[in-house]
């Protein structure tokens, strides 16, 4: 069955209004971009969107009561509440380093969830 | 426990009164509804002590007014108040109404004004006070004991003072009811009030509720009085334009209605406004497009130039406007033992040291109390480290640190002022409680940078949970909980 | 404590956020031993600590960071360089001849003689007030940097329900971030026609959510006395009015607002630093000088960034030349010619930097500068005095995204009696008479924004709504 997708392009300023016509995981065609980058943003887009997830966690003895935190690489798009509710229910004790892993492998994606800074002992 | 005289309303007039009766052997209390003095008219209004010849001859208005101004002096001095007689002027824009001018000289001097504190100016001399007057001006009238005080500074100081000597103040305490009943042996009537926080009961009220004495005085009185909130809006300019003018600068009442003002602050922001709007809802501090634009087009018509793009606030303030337009000061005729106090609009601010006066004198008549021997009628504010010197600021700092850390940037307001904000008599228990103290939150950046750091000293000194600090007390909290609530901390 | 004696170091940083820290470590890489920052907050890294999203770095290290992170690398720098800093630390005042007078509370109030100064002091953002907007003034309503601030580094929710008004990147950050830590964002209006924000962050941080944009609306009454109760928006017209009868009312119990980044810049005018009414910023030569010869500017307390990586390369160049000018005695160093005057005009409406001196410029030197409107196949031109030397067509140039353009030192060697650099936009080809002398070997010209997709990952809490 023949699908259409409607997406704007993040490649640039321009934001092109990319159409693309899939037949199920199939991409027919490609229109309304106006360079090869929204060819290629666009083809990712329909098929596997995917985000990095940037957020907190609880800190206990710290000097600060929250660290901030991110997917060390993409995750899928429609993953991202069930990633936030992983990084939710969890606390870790300073000290913290960035890059220091608080979540491994979250939700399945492959993906750790890791410090994006320092924090000290309280 | 029976009270001697309750006050209600911790406005400006309710805390000069306070003040005044805290002199003699008496149980006093004030009774506010919000969370802290100085929430209601006092709390938005042009800061303007003025000279008294605008109100009509033979009024209460004018001769409080003209009392009140000049009170001002001694009472800035004894409370620690900045005050500052900065002069007034109104300005004229139509050659026919010159004559006008002249008018305003001699209701001056029917109310009681000396000769020389007044003047009438061709454009040239006007022009030589204050440059930036619109092109327009052709005349103007110099009132040369007009002044520009802090509203905030004037109310907090004189509650504070007349908690030090001896008045119980209880905020967020509403009236619901009012009613007498007869108590004591000697057949004296008292009063009992209903509040949301239970009883109190007194032998006198002192009704000084702002836009809601109506409310009360028709709860005792078969006479009523009717107060309607005349709303007035303003803004206020960084004080990068504060020198725009240094007199007061007013429009002639005339053909296009009473005009609006000019001012310098006593801090040194610039103030536009009001214009006047009546309206039935007692809390309607809101403002409107309409009202802004209104204020901004009429203040043009003045002066000229006003960097408008300086605006840090616009903000709206409610006139307790009473049907006779003159204030109602006095024991009601019917209800013996309540005095009102009513109907306090512009020149209320002005006219306050001369209403504690007044009902002071009135009140000894009545009730024949006995002085005080201890009273002290002076209170020191807060310390403000710029007026130091670099050397007496680093031996404040070396004793208390807290003076070395600036909370609010814009303002250049130190931790050290606010603990003391917080911890001084009536001290300060919301953002907007500092910021009436100390101005922390009142600059250029309207408290963007200062409030996560003054929420953290208000959590740290009251021990308040960050859920429940507020702007203003009442619901008006600041955060909603914290993130990660479901983490397993703490 | 002792107050009576002056401190004294060869460079004073004002403000600890990423331009004074890469101003710090370009001035300690070219020789400066006495370089002390004073920062305000009680850790080094400025605005960057709360920007927790991701986009920063990728012209600086070739990857994508946080802010923190990003932040992270210079300060690890400044510890290994023994750069002296001194946070919690407020500058009060500096003055003319270059002494700064500071305060905290372990040091009290104290004077430092400084042989540079370098103001890297950032921006704040626009309050309501400036705005004008009606309506009560209840609790629920801040700016987008003070909630994440609040959010990210307290950790504390401002509300449950939320309205944004401005669509510059802070704004759809903030979007984004309270959706994620369990807010409804119901709408963000944008009062011009166009967003202020990148692509990306329309598509990731209100597509992704479902949140609606609401361009050429704003504000026009909030309701609460206490807290937020609701804001009604309208549809503005073209003279940016609100049209009546186009109102619509939100329940909410926040407003944020993300409505312009201003450079904070009242020390710099206490000291006779002169200001571009333009940018808010100093005006500053090619070097980063202001008109005080040794106070320098850069970050966005010189113009507002939308890419932390240009703060880092101008505040390294601020660094660089504070370091020559404490090394050379603190002589001027600028010859005798009048410098060049860069002249905006035409749609473009500042440049950074605004004058030249030719002989002590780099080889190439990038100018920076925005334009005022949304320009589609436009051209960005340069000329030399009259002479047209630059003709670039661009598919797109917006308000949100700074432009530049490089001028080669030697071409302007070639002309010893140039006065004046114009940069324009010029929409019609046509139009000008030079066409065809358009000469692109005076220049290199990037074009940044259509370039590849990677490189719009930008600083978007440093960026202007």
């Amino acid at each position: 069955m023949m699908q259409k997708r409607d997406l704007t392009c993040i490649g640039c300023p321009m934001g092109c209004q990319i159409t693309v016509e899939l037949d199920g995981e199939e991409i027919k065609s490609v229109t309304g971009n106006s360079c090869k980058i929204g060819d290629r943003y666009a083809r990712k887009e329909v098929i596997h969107p995917e985000r990095t997830v940037t957020s907190t966690i609880a800190v206990t003895g710290g000097d600060k009561q929250r660290c901030s935190v991110k997917t060390k690489g993409n995750i899928p798009k429609d993953m991202i509440f069930e990633c936030m509710d992983a990084i939710n229910r969890v606390s870790i004790p300073a000290p913290v380093k960035i890059g220091d892993v608080v979540i491994r492998d979250v939700c399945r994606t492959g993906i750790d969830v890791v410090a994006t800074r320092n924090i000290h002992k309280a | 426990m029976l009270y001697d005289v309750i006050i209600i309303g911790a406005g400006v007039s309710g805390c000069a009164i306070a003040r005044e009766l805290s002199r003699y052997r008496l149980n006093i209390c004030v009774l506010e509804k919000e969370e802290d003095v100085c929430c209601g008219t006092t709390k938005a209004n042009s800061a303007i002590v003025h000279a008294g010849f605008d109100a009509a001859t033979g009024s209460m208005m004018a001769k409080l007014n003209v009392r009140g101004n000049e009170m001002m002096d001694q009472i800035a001095a004894e409370l620690d108040v900045p005050f500052r007689r900065n002069g007034a002027l109104v300005v004229c824009t139509d050659p026919e109404e010159l004559d006008g001018l002249q008018q305003l000289y001699d209701r001056g001097i029917a109310n009681g004004l000396k000769p020389d504190s007044m003047e009438i100016l061709n454009r040239e001399e006007a022009l030589a006070l204050e440059p930036n007057l619109a092109d327009d001006v052709v005349g103007a009238f110099h009132a040369k004991t007009s002044g520009i005080v802090c509203p905030f500074l004037l109310n907090i100081a004189l509650a504070e003072n007349a908690n030090v000597n001896g008045v119980d103040f209880f905020f967020n305490t509403e009236v619901e009811k009012i009613e007498a009943e007869d108590a004591l042996p000697n057949g004296e009537k008292i009063w009992k009030i209903r509040t949301c926080n239970g009883e109190y009961r007194t032998r006198y009220i002192v009704n000084a509720a702002g836009v809601y004495a109506d409310v009360f005085h028709n709860m005792v009185s078969s006479r009523k009085i009717h107060i309607t909130p005349r709303r007035g809006s303003y803004c206020l300019l960084d004080r990068a334009a504060g020198n725009h003018v240094s007199h007061t600068v007013f429009a002639q009442p005339g053909k296009m209605g009473k005009g609006v003002l000019v001012t310098p602050t006593i801090h040194g922001n610039l103030l536009i406004g009001p214009n006047a709007q009546d309206i039935e809802n007692k809390e309607g501090t809101n403002t409107t497009a309409d009202s802004l634009n209104e204020i901004i087009e009429k203040a043009a018509r003045s002066v000229k130039n006003i960097p408008m793009r300086q605006v840090i606030t616009s903000f709206a303030g409610l006139r307790a406007h009473e049907d006779g337009h003159d204030f109602i000061i006095g024991e009601v005729e019917d209800a013996p033992h309540f005095i009102d106090c009513a109907g306090i609009e512009s020149p209320g601010l002005s006219s306050s040291p001369a209403i504690g006066e007044y009902v002071r004198n009135l009140l000894e008549e009545k009730m024949k109390p006995e002085r005080k021997k201890n009273w002290n009628g002076i209170r020191k504010g807060i310390l403000n480290p710029a007026s130091l010197s670099f050397e007496e600021r680093n031996e404040l700092i070396r004793k208390e640190p807290a003076y070395g850390r600036i909370i609010c940037r814009c303002e250049s307001v130190t931790e050290g002022e606010i603990l003391d904000a917080i911890h001084r008599p009536l001290g300060a228990r919301s953002l907007d409680g500092i910021k009436r103290r100390t101005r922390a939150g009142m600059g250029r950046c309207q408290a963007g940078f200062c409030s996560p750091r003054t929420m953290e000293i208000l959590h740290r000194e009251l021990g308040l949970p960050y859920e429940k600090i507020t702007k203003s007390g009442g619901d008006s909290r600041l955060v909603i909980g914290r993130t990660k609530e479901h983490s397993g901390e703490e | 404590m002792e107050t009576t004696e002056m401190m004294s170091y060869d460079i004073v940083i004002v403000g600890g956020g990423p331009a004074g820290l890469a101003a710090a470590i370009a001035a300690r890489k070219n020789g400066t031993d006495r370089i002390l920052i004073l920062e305000r907050d009680k850790e080094l890294g400025g605005i960057l600590n709360q920007c927790i999203h991701n986009g920063f770095g990728l012209h600086t290290f070739k990857e994508e960071l946080t802010g923190p992170e990003y932040a992270d690398r210079f300060i690890q720098q400044v510890y290994e360089m023994n750069i002296e800093y001194k946070l919690d630390t407020m500058v009060m005042d500096i003055s003319a001849e270059k002494v700064v007078t500071a305060m905290n509370r372990r040091d009290g109030m104290f004077r430092i003689r400084a042989g540079a100064v370098i103001l890297a002091m950032g921006c704040r953002e626009r309050p309501r007030g400036a705005l004008n907007i009606p309506g009560y003034r209840p609790a629920g309503i801040y700016s987008a940097g003070t909630a994440q601030r609040l959010v990210n580094i307290e950790g504390y929710m401002p509300g449950h329900e939320v309205v944004i008004l401005g669509s510059g990147d802070i704004g759809l950050i903030m979007a984004r971030r309270m959706t994620l830590e369990g807010a409804t964002v119901k709408v963000v209006a944008e009062l011009m026609p166009y967003s202020g924000g990148l692509k990306r962050n329309i598509v990731q941080c209100l597509d992704d959510f479902g949140i609606p944009l609401k361009l050429s609306h704003t504000v026009v009454d909030i309701e609460g006395k206490e807290r937020v109760r609701a804001v009604t928006i309208a549809r503005v017209g073209k003279d940016m009015k609100p049209i009546p009868g186009t109102e619509e009312r939100y329940t909410c119990d926040t407003l944020l607002l993300s409505t312009g980044l201003i450079p904070e810049n009242e020390l710099s005018a206490g000291c006779g630093v002169e200001m571009n009414p333009v940018t808010k910023g100093p005006f500053v030569n090619e070097i980063m000088e202001t008109n005080i010869p040794g106070i320098f500017a850069c970050g966005n307390v010189l113009h507002v960034h939308d890419l932390v990586d240009y703060v880092s390369e101008e505040a390294a160049k601020a660094g660089e030349a504070a370091a020559r000018y404490v090394q050379s005695g603190c002589a001027e160093a600028s010859g005798d010619r009048t410098p060049i005057r860069l002249v905006a005009t035409g749609g473009v409406r500042y440049t950074v930097p605004s004058t030249i001196h030719t002989d002590r410029m780099d080889d190439l030197l990038t100018v920076r500068f925005r334009v005022g409107a949304v320009y589609r196949q436009a051209y960005v031109s340069v000329y030399f005095d009259d002479e047209r030397v630059q003709h670039q067509k661009k598919k797109i140039m917006a308000p949100g995204e700074m432009e530049q353009i490089i001028l080669q030192k030697k071409k302007l060697l070639e002309r010893p009696d140039l006065q004046t650099i114009t940069i324009k936009i010029e929409e019609d080809d046509t139009a000008d008479p030079m066409k065809g002398s358009s000469d692109g070997r005076n220049m290199s010209h990037t074009n940044e924004s259509s370039g590849a997709a990677d490189s719009t990952a930008q600083a978007d809490h440093l960026k202007e709504a």
